[in-house]
């Protein structure tokens, strides 16, 4: 809420005439007149951005009646870092580093959506390996089992239910770990790069994985049990941020809200990518538009993308071997990485190439690592399904090295907007339902 | 550069419509150039069925900053940007059928509004002119052969060289009825007169993204419900992802060597 005082905080001191609201961002001056106008009957709460139950810092201005709210509205810019600004002044394989730090739960979709626009710039789609497609798959899966478990976990939190968490953070530590052993990291990868991925997934890797996945679906399961028949949460999100079909039309919304209409829309299936198409899976739905919908949806997601999963990795085994980055040397990646007695770096196999065997190769990589590749002008729109909805990169060159211009049409952006809608005329507790049904991630929202 | 953009025909800027004066204006600007090829370039907008590649700007040298410290010899370097021009028919897939839907839905404001069809890299983008993107943006919403449900919203890009239209505003939209067919709308305004109608009335959802737009290029929505800053504070002067707003950042020292910021750094663009 807004300070009310006599003085004028930002003013040059002197008491001033009657009361005094200060207050920051958005439209407050048409907030306060309206709560002025009304009298005191109306509190405007001030929920965020540094609140527990809102998702990260995101400013929740709520105009309450008693405990309903009248007016509610989304202040973000918080955890603005102005990663899109940062891309122009690096590289084009540089800026996979950045963009996978904007929605911070989906790293992989980040950097999945980004190459795929590069490699549409230039023009080599179809060149990108099965293999890369496979591993992508894999990995942007599990990512989004991750994503998912973090959005029950954490909805499940704002709801006052620890032990949702606690298992939801336990079953995705298992996705993280294979993360790890694949990318060295378990967040903020960078893996995914235009032309395909970093290096190969390491067979033992998969074995790891496939020992972890058992005790995943099992703890799923728990998670099922814990939650679908719960009668308190039931209570809670049943009937909880209605939002129609018609809604999410008019505001963009896409992603498990959307499905939640009973709208089979996924991009995996209207607009196959990465060797969607070769995969079997079913698009889940519901048709309760509400908070407990999108619940079940993300649940069942979840089975889904293991289903896939399981198939990607069948065909990881049958396809080692073979390359995970695109033939032409201009623009692959010139190393490997590798684990060494010092921790991962290059592979000693390039390193002895390039030092001891041909000045050429020395030549290549250290052109290619400090200049990059040149991208021909143009722009290119690429979008992907990501755990929250439509993730889309509008990528422009001016045939240099370094992107012209990035922009990220992240999901959780477009569907905060619903926020307000969903939860308007209801409770001041369903509005906390309602923004964790959205699931929004602010390192996305404000990129 | 920056002194020809001085010198640039302020009188003919506001009349970007007028395709005549706009090339007139670029044929004065591009004698001042040193590479003599530029000169037969076209501009946008100028050409409507010109197949010619539309040139947006200029890259110069080969070196990332500007402040003298190229001191390759190649910073002499002119290169002007070249984006895909109009292309002829068919344009091929489903294209030429949204083509001709839109342009029987809006009927003679097609001719007017739809400056240039350009498909490149499997991807069709109309360009449109301002004033009637409301129009369009309608047709694209409500024509039942058309059906572009969703705008997955508007992003901005600064072309400071592109005399007339620096500023660019690029539509996505996404039709599921019609599924998977997609289509971009590119909007151009000059820096003097930034100003795009909203289409907020028609899409709602992109109520945000063009305050984002506006925040981050100054690019006004006109009639846009609120629009106010949205990632940004509400005092920030300046917006920020306009080519010549610098990025920031400070040089970071260790052990007695100095890196400066990336935008200051020599390396290669």
């Amino acid at each position: 809420m807004s300070t009310r005082t006599d003085h004028d905080l930002y003013g040059e001191g002197d008491a001033v005439e009657g009361a005094v609201f200060t207050a920051a961002g958005g439209d407050w001056d048409q907030v306060v007149a309206d709560a002025a106008a009304l009298g005191e009957e109306r509190i405007v709460v001030n929920m965020g951005p540094q609140h527990p139950s809102t998702h990260g810092v995101l400013r929740l201005i709520l105009e309450l009646d008693g405990e309903l709210v009248r007016e509610a509205r989304a202040g973000i810019g918080y955890l603005h870092t102005g990663i899109e600004k940062n891309m122009e002044y690096r590289t084009w394989v540089q800026g996979t580093t950045f963009c996978t730090r904007m929605d911070y739960l989906m790293p992989i979709f980040n950097e999945t959506a980004y190459c795929l626009g590069v490699e549409k710039l230039l023009g080599i789609t179809d060149q990108v390996t099965t293999r890369a497609n496979d591993i992508r798959v894999l990995m942007m899966e599990l990512n989004r089992v991750g994503s998912h478990l973090i959005a029950l976990g954490t909805g499940g939190m704002e709801l006052g239910a620890t032990t949702v968490m606690t298992i939801c953070f336990r079953e995705r530590e298992r996705i993280l770990r294979f993360f790890e052993a694949v990318t060295g990291l378990r967040m903020n990868h960078a893996y995914v790069r235009p032309g395909g991925v970093n290096q190969d997934v390491p067979a033992e890797a998969l074995d790891a994985l496939e020992a972890e996945l058992g005790l995943l679906k099992r703890g799923i399961s728990e998670l099922e049990k814990l939650l679908l028949k719960n009668p308190l949460l039931i209570g809670r999100t049943q009937d909880v941020g209605h939002l129609d079909l018609a809604g999410c039309m008019a505001l963009g919304i896409t992603g498990p809200i959307l499905r939640s209409t009973g709208l089979p829309h996924d991009l995996r299936k209207a607009d196959p990518y990465c060797g969607y198409e070769t995969y079997d899976f079913d698009v889940v739905t519901r048709d309760s538009t509400d908070a407990y919908g999108r619940l079940c949806i993300r649940i069942d997601e979840m089975w889904e993308s293991l289903r896939i999963a399981e198939q990607a990795i069948a065909r990881l085994r049958d396809s080692a071997g073979e390359p995970v980055m695109v033939a032409d040397k201009k623009i692959a990646w010139p190393a490997q990485m590798n684990v060494g007695p010092d921790g991962q770096g290059n592979s000693l196999e390039h390193i002895r190439r390039i030092m001891g065997e041909s000045m050429e190769a020395l030549i290549h990589h250290f052109k290619l690592v400090t200049e990059g590749f040149r991208v021909p002008p143009g722009q290119a729109y690429a979008a992907i399904e990501s755990p929250k909805g439509e993730l889309g990169c509008h990528v422009v060159s001016d045939g240099g090295t370094r992107p012209y211009r990035v922009h990220v049409r992240d999901p959780s952006f477009n569907n905060l907007q619903a926020m307000s809608v969903m939860s308007e005329g209801g409770l001041v507790a369903d509005v906390i339902v309602a923004v964790a049904s959205i699931d929004p991630v602010m390192g996305g929202v404000d990129r | 550069m920056a002194d020809e953009k001085d010198t640039r025909d302020q009188e003919h800027q506001p009349a970007r419509t007028d395709e005549q004066k706009v090339d007139t204006t670029h044929a004065q600007e591009t004698g001042a150039a040193s590479v003599s090829a530029e000169a037969a370039l076209p501009d946008t907008g100028a050409a409507r069925f010109d197949t010619e590649p539309r040139r947006v700007g200029e890259r110069r040298g080969m070196f990332g900053t500007s402040s003298g410290n190229d001191t390759s010899g190649y910073g002499g370097l002119r290169q002007p940007i070249l984006f895909p021009g109009t292309s002829p028919r068919p344009y091929g897939g489903y294209f030429d059928a949204v083509v001709d839907a839109l342009a029987e839905a809006t009927g003679e404001v097609f001719e007017a509004a739809v400056a240039s069809v350009v498909v490149d890299r499997g991807e069709l983008t109309l360009h449109v002119r301002r004033e009637h993107l409301p129009t369009v943006a309608r047709a694209l919403r409500d024509d039942a052969a058309l059906r572009f449900e969703m705008c997955t919203g508007v992003s901005g890009v600064h072309f400071p060289d592109h005399a007339g239209a620096e500023l660019h505003a690029v539509y996505h939209f996404q039709s599921i009825t019609h599924s998977p067919r997609r289509v971009r709308i590119e909007v151009t305004c000059p820096e003097e007169d930034p100003h795009i109608p909203s289409i907020v009335g028609t899409y709602p959802g992109n109520d945000w993204h063009e305050r984002e737009t506006w925040d981050m290029f100054g690019i006004i929505f006109d009639d846009h419900p609120a629009l106010t800053r949205i990632l940004m504070p509400d005092d920030w002067p300046g917006h920020p992802q306009r080519k010549d707003y610098p990025l920031g950042g400070i040089p970071v020292e260790y052990k007695g060597a100095t890196i400066p910021a990336p935008d200051e750094r020599r390396s290669y663009n």
